[in-house]
């Protein structure tokens, strides 16, 4: 977590702006694009977007992301990591290239997804917000994607799984090709 | 096109009552459960049958968004226009598509299961069938394509609108909406038009109308259907509540996980705006009015108005103290009006047929009608709408149809994290706003997630401790470390580990934490602990007692083990994930205590009843 703090460190996720200067052109004219104000201290509103565009390209936000935003916004970097702290949609760690999210709303719940949770960490030898060392699955639970009436759900990146039992989860594992 | 007065709206509507349209409409669900229960081959397969046999001119497919049957998903609609025949058919496979179409509106497929239509339109027709359900926030959802402008224009669409700013001034606009006494149905049941007098009365440059569309309660989902299915009502009610507030900027935060609804949305604010129902001089009345959109970021406390006030302006959605309240001094520090989503999809019918009118409809102290969620241990899960008044057994029992597997009801937990349960004894209540106060429960947005005899209660306290805790933001000692605490005594509890101490300090503390709590999520965070501790404290009792969980759930305090009805099947062995239970083929099978992690699967698993929960 260090090295993600300290301005201008030369460490390897340093340099993920200058590997792909095209995923980074991807983001500044996104910002460029915002119909930012004459009132600077209105420009802040933007973040949130902004934040949620970079991690949409970039997968998630490592600290030359969040300084570049920073930047950009003419935010200090420190409130740029303060709202990534705090909103759990956004995460500074590199993602699976599979994510796998139980749901651990209500009703699912009520209908078993704690066991469904507990298999899969079994089956992945990972915890909640953990990613398996090859980098290919990241677990997760997730409140509610309001499709209670399948209880209980897992969604497996955007396709959404229900009525899942714990013999199901080798299945859906088993449908990541790569 | 653009639609520039009053009179330019009601012409383009009767061209669009007049066209020739096809005869027969097929209305296909496609919100986001719909989708997800697999409702897109069946439209493939529904387009694909009409152009083969070149059935265009008969029939017309409409993609509409969720018609609240969940439980019978993927669902469509067949409807002659003509006679006014509709057939709602559930669980449709590609398969039945062909005999449905055949048989039109007028008869039942054959091979094919039908859904009763248990609900009315108040607005449009009388209850002629003592149907339960009313519909008024969900009157054009799963009936129109959210993506079509014209098809929500034909259904009254902008009239309100129009009528507020072409007939009314906007101190009537404010009166009216006291007068129908419409109360803020995210929970709270505040008086609509009174926060909208608050800020009508502030004199300054700018204010701000915000929806609040952070739909946070787990099990609740009724702003995302309006949202997915009729996104133009929530539009042109805040451009109502603009022009009577006197506000023309609006903000819509809605939270990152819907993104079908962001989808919707922002196409009918596109086309509201090239329309000119939104932007410059709505309607030549010379009224402005634009509206954004924002995105949450996973942040249940965001639901909370200042907490979501803070997050619009990029910040931590951190509460802050009311007062000042939000329609004093809101985002960036000017009078803002905050109301959800489906108090505003109130707005334009209260405008259309007056407060009277509405009035009729609910009770007296809450008028009008209330959307909830049915989920859980229920058989039809789904999105309900009911006159306020309406008594609980008939919406878990009629509407809901009773209990999965025929099991005991046992509780029924409203107001998600931040209600509580009632009990089978209490099923004859009428809900409002009061009679769920009155239990130790609240309204909230309206999630109800039934429970039955498998359901520990403490567990269940412990649930929403747990998830109180994770969205706890973490800016005031009582919630940050209270609820902490209340979590640990919980899980000492279901450990039986706990004692009559812990149960009264339990007590205690919630109470505490009620009472000094900064912001509402706080304050209603003990609600399930107190509200089980009330109804279920003989399930407390046995734990902390008899080290017993009575609905067998709590792993500590079961074991599994197999009595002599085992006829050595091999059957729970080949399914045990971990691999402890051994016995040869037609031998009594064992599991190893020490291996055991308590899934249940083998209980589930077994045919001969050889598996006991202890």
């Amino acid at each position: 977590m260090s090295s993600t703090f300290a301005p201008g460190a030369k460490t390897e996720e340093d340099n993920l702006l200058v590997k792909s200067p095209e995923k980074l052109a991807e983001l500044e004219s996104y910002i460029d694009s915002l119909p930012l104000s004459e009132n600077p201290d209105r420009n802040r509103g933007f973040l949130i977007q902004s934040l949620h565009k970079a991690q949409e390209i970039f997968t998630y936000l490592p600290g030359c992301v969040q300084q570049y935003v920073a930047d950009k916004l003419k935010l200090h970097r420190s409130e740029v990591y303060g709202v990534i702290s705090f909103y759990s949609f956004f995460t500074d760690q590199p993602v699976g290239r599979h994510k796998i999210n139980v749901c651990t709303g209500t009703a699912c719940f009520v209908r078993g997804a704690n066991k469904i949770l507990d298999e899969f960490k079994r089956y992945l030898n990972i915890k909640e917000g953990e990613t398996t060392p090859d980098g290919k699955f990241s677990l997760g639970a997730l409140r509610c994607v309001g499709a209670c009436s399948l209880a209980p759900v897992v969604m497996l990146n955007d396709k959404v799984y229900g009525n899942v039992t714990t013999k199901m989860v080798p299945e859906i594992i088993n449908d990541c090709e790569d | 096109m653009t639609i520039n007065s009053a009179e330019a709206l009601k012409e383009h509507v009767a061209k669009l009552k007049s066209a020739a349209a096809p005869e027969t409409k097929i209305l296909v669900s496609m919100g986001t459960c719909g989708i997800a229960a697999g409702t897109t081959p069946v439209l493939e397969a529904i387009n694909k049958y009409i152009e083969e046999k070149n059935l265009q001119n008969a029939f017309e497919v409409v993609e509409v968004g969720c018609m609240g049957l969940c439980h019978s998903e993927p669902s469509i609609e067949v409807i002659n226009t003509v006679s006014g025949n509709s057939i709602i058919y559930g669980d449709v496979s590609e398969v039945q598509v062909q005999a449905i179409i055949d048989a039109g509106a007028d008869e039942i497929a054959r091979g094919t299961k039908t859904v009763e239509r248990t609900w009315y339109y108040p607005e449009k027709e009388e209850n002629t069938t003592n149907a339960i359900q009313a519909k008024v926030v969900l009157k054009n959802s799963g009936r129109i394509n959210p993506e079509v402008l014209d098809d929500y224009l034909v259904n009254d669409g902008y009239g309100a609108l129009a009528k507020a700013l072409c007939e009314m001034k906007p101190q009537e606009v404010v009166d009216e909406i006291i007068a129908s006494g419409l109360r803020g149905r995210g929970g709270g049941g505040f008086p609509t038009g009174k926060k909208w007098q608050f800020a009508a009365a502030q004199k300054t440059d700018e204010k701000f109308m915000i929806c609040n569309a952070d739909e946070g309660d787990p099990g609740a989902f009724m702003d995302r259907a309006v949202l997915e299915g009729d996104p133009h009502s929530v539009l042109e009610a805040m451009a109502i509540g603009g022009y009577a507030v006197g506000a023309h900027t609006g903000v819509i935060y809605i939270r990152a996980e819907y993104p079908l609804a962001i989808k919707r949305l922002r196409i009918a604010i596109e086309q509201a705006e090239k329309a000119g129902l939104l932007g410059k001089n709505i309607f030549g009345s010379g009224f402005d009015f634009n509206i954004e959109l924002k995105y949450g970021a996973g942040a249940f406390v965001c639901g909370e108005e200042t907490a979501l006030i803070h997050s619009i302006e990029g910040m931590r959605g951190e509460p802050t103290f009311k007062p000042p309240f939000p329609a004093v001094q809101g985002l960036w520090k000017k009078p803002t009006i905050v109301n959800n989503v489906e108090t505003y999809a109130n707005i334009g019918a209260i405008i259309r047929k007056g407060a009277n009118w509405f009035k009729t409809i609910g009770t007296a102290g809450s008028p009008g009608t209330k959307v909830f969620a049915l989920a859980g241990k229920i058989n039809k899960v789904g999105l309900v709408e009911v006159p306020m008044g309406t008594k609980l057994k008939d919406m878990i029992y009629t509407l809901g149809d009773g209990i999965v597997d025929g099991k005991k009801f046992k509780a029924v937990q409203t107001g998600g994290p931040s209600g509580g349960c009632i009990t089978a004894s209490m099923i004859e209540t009428e809900i409002d706003y009061e009679s769920l106060k009155a239990l130790g429960s609240m309204m909230g947005s309206g999630g109800m997630i039934v429970m039955d005899e498998d359901d520990c209660m403490v567990n269940v306290a412990k649930f929403f401790l747990e998830f109180t805790l994770d969205e706890s933001c973490g800016k005031c000692t009582p919630c940050r470390i209270g609820n902490k605490r209340l979590f640990e005594m919980l899980e000492e509890i279901c450990d039986g580990r706990g004692t009559m101490e812990t149960l009264d300090k339990l007590k205690s503390l919630s109470m505490t934490i009620k009472d000094t709590a900064l912001c509402g999520l706080g304050q209603t965070s003990p609600n399930p602990v107190l509200s089980t501790i009330k109804n279920f404290e003989d399930e407390y009792l046995a734990h902390i007692n008899e080290q017993r969980c009575p609905a067998g759930v709590c792993t500590s305090l079961i074991s599994y083990q197999i009595n002599d009805k085992c006829v050595g099947c091999t059957l729970c062995a080949r399914n045990c994930p971990v691999n402890c239970i051994s016995g040869e083929k037609k031998q009594l099978h064992e599991i190893d205590q020490s291996k055991c992690i308590k899934c249940g699967v083998c209980f589930q698993a077994c045919k001969f009843h050889a598996i006991d929960k202890i």
